[in-house]
């Protein structure tokens, strides 16, 4: 257990951050270049303040009309991002071992807080997979993929508050665990719809600038995306 | 029926960029390099981007009136849609067979206007419209389509505009009205091939086919305005059905003829009649067809809606009689092509509320209106989509419905029909007007206008 310990956060850790950043950089990368050719309405009418404002709204809970109409759906949907995001960098555990590394690390969360944000995560996670299921016009779409990287996705959360609270199994078996689930999501992510994580902000500006942009101009008004 | 579907086959063909093989009869096998080029040809940034990160949330859904007014049928949610039909073509790299291709034109006609809506409520604001277009194309590429677009492809084609209206009609119709109404402004005209105006007029072919006063009206604004304008020989019809048939080859025709009458006739801008596709295509489409370096039109496109603002409620070169208002309760519909997709909303409100001392707003409204369900090219798709028209029509009915209105407002031709076909279906009680009806009833004409009885 400990060789396969000191393997995952060793070697394989440095292989899944290359491959985790390296993809996402690579993969934006090949499609700006590729929309440079193909995608030359994006550019014909780009302007930062219709991009931006697209993709803004839509980082605040209550910043689009659409999540506004779902107001449960939004207050879920937003903490589950924050937190699934804010979690593992802020971390104190994570940091102590940054530290070990880089010599640095960034501000901590109280141990308490982080729980709830784990919490937070997790919920958010089997809320998600219980709308999946209920609402016919999220079921009809759902793959089995999506279900799996929800589980997926809750895996580390999961793990993590498990182990430090050694609940369920050995405290050795849970880490093992939490690292193994966070290297394959962290692998995963580039290269799956997750990869929303990047892609986001650019399809957003897009319809920012087609729909708003490309209008607003001889008098004419942009519609505004959100 | 099949008759016009082997003309139009022929008159692809004798085209020489075109595919022979793209346009035939339905029975004929499946060309699947067609289809995997078309998918290439659009398989870029953000095509590949939507396909890979729909997060299958369903926030699309209740943005779909489609879904809305089938009782929130899953199958109707703008995602589902793509799924099945876009989606699937990339994920099996375009082999499909002809039986795919015929229930892709169910979902891609028949339950989808391109309105666009969908766009605004997605958290990654993927162009489902667009990716449907893809499919549009691709059906297109094989002769599925709609009989009534197919039809007006090959009128395209042949005529150069979709309804084959020739070219002495058009001119005959412009003479008649331009007589007719004179009797009532005094030296109206509607010049034809005039260089060196500052608008050409182009106008939507059931104008001249079925609806002349439509011309006459506008004429008679135009004169009471002392406008410099014409009418061009060619290249009149601002419409594009094509476009709708996912034909971008065939949309390019109609668009290039307009832009280089306006070119040759010297104009300073394009003016539109009160259609709301055409102007997507002339504004905003038809630069990408062609090919023009920075996505604009060569000449500026303006929407009778703009022209008619500017008239009445920013230059006040039109003046309205107070007392000729429409004091009936009025609503406004917004074309998708020209509110949302369009960007004219408050300017359809500030006009509507310039001449109604009524108007009521429907809701929602303005860039987050719902589609009147004619859109997308449903209403020359004909008889056979009618049924279709009239459920998912529901939405808009109940729209109207809640206002109270007995006037409805429409700048678009295909909105009218829909309008019209709607009051009948749902007993709505209303009169649907275009703009220039209005305008021409209530604007003020100058005494240098009036034509005197005894001069007759
Ligand atoms: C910036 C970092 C982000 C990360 C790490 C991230 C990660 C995730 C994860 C792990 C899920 C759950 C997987 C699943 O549903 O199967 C998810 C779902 C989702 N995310 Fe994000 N996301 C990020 C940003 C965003 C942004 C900016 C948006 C757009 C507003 C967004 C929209 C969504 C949507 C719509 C879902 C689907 C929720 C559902 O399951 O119904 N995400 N994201
Ligand atoms: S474009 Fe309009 S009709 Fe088509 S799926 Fe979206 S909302 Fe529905
Ligand atoms: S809202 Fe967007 S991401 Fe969500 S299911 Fe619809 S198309 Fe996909």
């Amino acid at each position: 257990m400990d060789a396969l310990h000191e393997f995952l956060s060793g070697p394989a850790l440095y292989v899944t951050l290359v491959i985790f950043f390296g993809g996402l950089i690579i993969r934006a990368a090949f499609l700006l270049g590729l929309s440079r050719g193909k995608d030359q309405v994006f550019y014909d009418h780009f302007s930062w303040s219709w991009a931006l404002r697209s993709v803004l709204a839509w980082l605040l809970p209550w910043g689009s009309r659409s999540l506004r109409t779902q107001p449960l759906m939004a207050i879920v949907f937003f903490l589950f991002h924050l937190c699934l995001l804010a979690t593992p960098i802020f971390l104190s555990a994570h940091n102590i071992l940054w530290e070990g590394w880089a010599g640095w690390s960034l501000p901590t969360l109280p141990g308490i807080v982080a729980d709830v944000m784990t919490l937070v995560v997790l919920g958010g996670v089997v809320f998600l997979f219980i709308r999946r299921l209920v609402r016919p016009e999220v079921r009809l779409i759902s793959t089995l993929g999506d279900y799996l990287l929800l589980l997926l996705t809750a895996a580390p959360f999961a793990t993590g508050i498990l182990a430090q609270y050694q609940i369920g199994g050995p405290y050795d078996l849970m880490m093992v665990l939490h690292i193994l689930s966070a290297e394959v999501l962290l692998i995963i992510i580039p290269f799956s719809k997750l990869g929303h994580l990047i892609l986001f902000f650019f399809t957003r500006a897009f319809i920012g600038v087609d729909m708003g942009a490309r209008r607003n101009c001889q008098g004419r008004l942009g519609a505004k995306v959100w | 029926m099949s008759e016009q579907a082997q003309t139009g086959a022929e008159a692809t063909e004798a085209k020489p960029t075109e595919d022979p093989k793209a346009v035939e009869a339905p029975a004929a096998p499946v060309d699947t390099k067609k289809i995997q080029q078309i998918l290439a040809a659009n398989n870029g940034a953000r095509m590949r981007s939507w396909l890979n990160i729909c997060a299958h949330c369903g926030l699309c859904a209740e943005s779909c009136f489609f879904y809305l007014a089938h009782d929130k049928d899953p199958k109707l949610s703008p995602a589902y849609k793509v799924k099945v039909t876009t989606g699937e073509l990339y994920k099996r790299k375009g082999k499909v067979d002809r039986a795919w291709l015929e229930e892709a034109h169910e979902v891609i006609w028949g339950q989808c206007t391109m309105c666009r809506r969908c766009s605004m409520f997605c958290p990654f604001g993927i162009d489902i419209a667009t990716m449907i277009g893809v499919s549009r194309a691709v059906c297109n590429s094989q002769g599925v389509l709609p009989e009534g677009l197919a039809r007006a492809k090959q009128n395209i084609i042949e005529s150069g505009n979709q309804m084959a209206v020739s070219e002495e009609d058009w001119t005959e119709t412009c003479d008649w009205m331009a007589e007719e109404y004179a009797e009532e402004i005094a030296g109206l005209e509607i010049p034809i091939d005039k260089k060196g105006v500052k608008y050409m007029y182009t106008v939507n072919p059931r104008e001249p086919a079925f609806y002349p006063q439509d011309l006459g009206q506008m004429a008679q604004i135009l004169h009471v305005a002392e406008e410099s304008w014409t009418v061009p020989r060619q290249g009149w019809d601002g419409t594009n059905l094509a476009m709708f048939a996912g034909d971008a080859a065939v949309a390019a025709i109609p668009v290039r003829n307009m832009y280089q009458a306006a070119i040759d006739l010297e104009a300073e801008q394009i003016l539109m009649t009160e259609c709301g596709h055409a102007y997507r295509s002339g504004a905003f489409e038809g630069p990408y067809w062609l090919g023009l370096p920075g996505g604009r039109p060569p000449v500026p496109v303006k929407h009778a809606v703009q022209l008619f603002w500017e008239y009445i409620v920013r230059d006040g070169r039109i003046k309205i009689d107070p007392a000729k208002m429409i004091t009936e309760p009025a609503t406004l519909q917004d074309p998708c092509n020209v509110s949302r997709n369009g960007g004219l909303w408050q300017m359809m409100r500030d006009l509507a509320r310039a001449l109604c001392t009524d108007f009521r707003d429907m809701d929602p409204n303005c860039e987050y209106n719902h589609c009147c369900g004619g859109g997308g090219g449903f209403i020359p798709m004909g008889a056979e989509f009618k049924a279709r028209r009239m459920q998912s029509g529901r939405i808009k009915a109940e729209q109207i419905k809640a206002t109270g209105a007995k006037i409805m407002i429409s700048p678009c031709h295909n909105c009218f029909d829909q309008l019209n076909d709607l009051n009948k279906e749902y007993e709505l009680g209303i009169k649907v007007l275009s703009f220039k009806e209005i305008i021409t009833e209530c604007m003020i004409i100058p005494e240098k206008f009036i034509v005197s009885d005894n001069g007759d």
